[in-house]
């Protein structure tokens, strides 16, 4: 499955980069999977989406606040806590 | 009904008359105009820079928008969030509505800002001399958009 991962502000300079569009592996098909595959890189990204950090994950532009089903051409933005206003 | 997301700045007065010019059924307008401070947590702002997501920020405030007039009577409503270099003093976001009666348009103004935010996906970094560094969010921004049910989040 080859889905769209997009990063912001804090999470951007972290990770050094904005975006990717990787294929992700058989058997990764849920947010969950998704996120256990990007801290499996270990450094910044294990630190940065451990349990109990604070980041934020949209679904085709929508928040998410629990597990979901991902598919074909998602986009998947994770970023910190919004700060606007 | 509008929403922007710009660098430049905007006019209030223009807004706030785009509202209610053309519509006699308004009978009240409130307007919210946040600011950029010169002090956060103690250090001298030297600049804000605003970063947002774009596509998801405007639909995200026209949802908020959407659910405001869902809850009370809106009759027009304008969002307007600047993104990019802004120095203190200078206006960051208004949002204006335009109700029938006062009450309505002081509640839904409130709302629209308490989501806006918690649920916009703007981020702010400030510029200080000792660096720059990114805006922590604020608990107390949870809690305010929690007044109205809902995670806020």
């Amino acid at each position: 499955m080859n889905v769209r991962l997009l990063y912001f502000a804090r999470l951007r300079e972290v990770f050094a980069t904005g975006q990717e569009t990787p294929e992700l592996p058989p058997g990764i098909q849920t947010l969950a999977d998704l996120l256990d595959w990007l801290r499996q890189r270990g450094g910044v990204w294990a630190e940065e989406l451990a349990a109990g950090r604070a980041y934020r994950v949209a679904i085709n532009q929508d928040l998410i606040e629990q597990d979901a089903v991902l598919h074909e051409n998602d986009e998947i933005a994770l970023f910190p806590p919004v700060t606007g206003g | 009904m509008k929403i922007a997301v710009q660098s430049e700045a905007f006019d209030l007065n223009a807004e706030v008359a785009a509202l209610h010019q053309a519509n006699p059924k308004v009978g009240a307008v409130v307007s919210f105009l946040g600011l950029v401070r010169d002090i956060n947590e103690g250090q001298g702002v030297s600049t804000l820079s605003l970063e947002h997501y774009p596509g998801m920020t405007e639909k995200a405030l026209a949802q908020i928008v959407e659910d405001a007039r869902q809850r009370w009577e809106v009759l027009d409503a304008t969002v307007i969030h600047r993104v990019g270099a802004l120095q203190p003093t200078e206006p960051i976001v208004l949002v204006a509505v335009a109700s029938g009666h006062r009450g309505d348009a002081f509640v839904a103004c409130e709302f629209i800002m308490d989501y806006l935010k918690t649920r916009a996906p703007f981020w702010k970094k400030e510029a200080t001399a000792e660096g720059e560094h990114w805006v922590d969010a604020r608990e107390s921004d949870d809690r305010a958009a929690a007044r109205w049910g809902g995670s806020g989040k």
